[in-house]
């Protein structure tokens, strides 16, 4: 059994979906922290499918699948950001929005045929099919959202939890939602790239909603996270390659597992209410 | 005795409303101020005009001698309602630490000073027994003084308090007022009390500002509660009836009630 899995790291593209989904899912989880107290889960779910349309009609500006769902994405992020709390916040706009740009995504892909296998792989993530570049590109792009994070978190933990507070004290609450829209919107990106767009939920929002149910202050509660979701990324890999089932069905399901043992905890033995 | 607030003739404009209209009143160190009257009348917009946050059409506000600045230190405030999470298990001395040095740029950073000065505001406000139980499942009256608890963060001199009794039932206003009283009397801050009735509040107050149809008038609750004084304010005849220790105001043309009228 040990000697099965030291082998699998001889493969490239084992390795390349180790280094990937790590920092996926430690960007995720700092970020989904966040999310989690500002209350935007809707907003982090739109923003990946906003950033189909950019992954799809990204061959008509020659760019990447990735390159085209950042750019989208992170504009669409600095755009609900500027627009204010009360519109991001808003289920119909921001469903409608999300439910247009799935559309122009399926008309891009209408217009080019023989691209939807690679459709169902930036819908369901293809974790083993990340190459050098991309891990290159993901580095960076998460290296510069944590390092821009790290610069703001303690004002933006401030302003979420007491923006009126926050506002009186003459911080610009419209500058940090913009700023943390943006770095969301690169979150999301990435961990598409390890569980696809329609999944990109699990990786965002899942290990930090579990560490926030549980733990009581900041640091722990990141902390949690991380280790939850780079376990679950890990893990999720490995079984995908001992099963030869898909990678995405074990990080979702591993989650999973882990949200109704938290919940189960929550409610009999900590006596958190929801 | 020296001048916590100053505010001279002052007036404010907002989306082509006159809001405030030449409302003067001088507040000194200490003093216990209870505002009042009926919604519209101006307090949400007097509370943000010495916070900073809405601009001065007309006159002057001084706090501590200095211009109502974005990131005045000296105010202590409590807002209306906290906009923490539900459903999480945050805890209320995580919540506290967060205000601390909120407005500081970089990542939220634990030190020996900060705890310290998260303690004393955690037993100033009482409510050190349940400041590391999640915030989510504390109960209203708990909740309201976590809030009070975040207000006294870096000491003020100036305590804003913005409907701190709104939805907490009787026993529980009572317990909150009298921590209130016990904080101004231990660290001689001023503190401006808003509040919808006047009842909880009787024998604490040194003064009251009672503010109705952009005006407001500033005394001691025999000298601005009563019929003459209020129905001026107002523009239209208002009663003051007083059943034993309770004092109840009743706008005479309509017959409805004080609780009406704040309606």
């Amino acid at each position: 059994m040990a000697d099965t899995i030291l082998n699998l790291f001889s493969y490239d593209f084992v390795r390349n979906a180790f280094v990937a989904g790590s920092i996926a899912a430690i960007l995720g989880a700092v970020v989904g922290y966040f999310v989690i107290i500002r209350n935007v889960g809707f907003a982090a779910h739109a923003l990946a499918h906003i950033g189909f349309t950019g992954a799809t009609g990204a061959a008509l500006f020659a760019l990447s699948p990735l390159q085209g769902m950042l750019l989208i994405s992170c504009a669409a992020g600095a755009l609900m950001g500027i627009s204010g709390d009360k519109l991001h916040r808003s289920e119909l706009a921001v469903g409608m929005v999300l439910s247009f740009a799935l559309g122009v995504g399926t008309l891009f892909l209408a217009l080019y045929k023989g691209f939807a296998g690679q459709a169902t792989s930036i819908l369901f993530g293809n974790i083993f099919g990340v190459s050098h570049s991309q891990i290159t590109e993901t580095i960076l792009l998460a290296v510069l959202s944590l390092g821009t994070l790290a610069l703001f978190s303690r004002r933006l933990l401030f302003a979420s939890l007491e923006p009126d507070l926050a506002e009186a004290r003459g911080i610009s609450l419209t500058a940090l939602s913009t700023g943390f829209m943006i770095i969301l919107a690169v979150a999301v990106t990435l961990a598409s790239q390890v569980v696809g767009i329609l999944l990109v939920f699990t990786l965002v929002i899942g290990p930090a909603g579990i560490a926030a149910r549980l733990c009581r202050g900041f640091w722990t509660a990141i902390t949690i996270s991380i280790v939850i979701a780079v376990g679950a990324v890990w893990l999720g890999i490995l079984l995908a390659c001992l099963t030869n089932l898909p990678p995405s069905f074990w990080i979702t399901g591993i989650l999973f597992l882990l949200y109704i043992v938290t919940e189960l905890l929550c409610r009999f033995v900590l006596r958190v209410e929801r | 005795m020296s001048s916590a607030l100053a505010i001279q003739n002052l007036g404010i404009r907002l989306g082509g409303h006159q809001i405030l209209k030449d409302v003067s009143a001088e507040i000194n160190e200490g003093e216990f101020i209870g505002i009042f009257g009926p919604n519209g009348a101006g307090k949400t917009t007097l509370l943000r005009a010495l916070l900073g946050l809405c601009p001065v059409s007309s006159g002057e506000i001084r706090i501590f001698g200095q211009a109502p600045g974005r990131s005045n230190r000296s105010i202590g405030y409590m807002p209306q309602s906290s906009a923490c999470p539900e459903g999480t298990a945050l805890s209320a001395r995580a919540l506290i630490s967060a205000v601390r040095g909120g407005e500081k740029w970089g990542v939220p950073r634990p030190s020996f000073s900060a705890d310290k000065e998260i303690s004393h505001a955690l037993e100033l406000a009482g409510v050190t027994n349940y400041a590391d139980r999640p915030f989510s499942v504390l109960s209203g009256g708990e909740k309201k003084r976590v809030a009070l608890a975040q207000a006294l963060i870096d000491r003020p001199r100036l305590l804003i308090l913005d409907e701190p009794l709104a939805s907490l039932d009787p026993k529980n206003q009572m317990r909150l007022v009298d921590r209130i009283v016990k904080i101004r009397n231990e660290t001689g801050a001023t503190v401006l009390f808003i509040a919808h009735d006047i009842n909880p509040l009787l024998g604490v107050m040194d003064r009251i500002l009672y503010m109705a149809g952009g005006g407001a008038a500033l005394g001691t609750v025999d000298e601005v509660i009563t019929g003459p004084a209020l129905s001026a304010l107002y523009g239209m005849e208002i009663d003051v009836v007083r059943a034993g220790s309770r004092i109840f105001i009743v706008n005479s043309e309509s017959n409805v009630t004080e609780t009406a009228l704040h309606g």
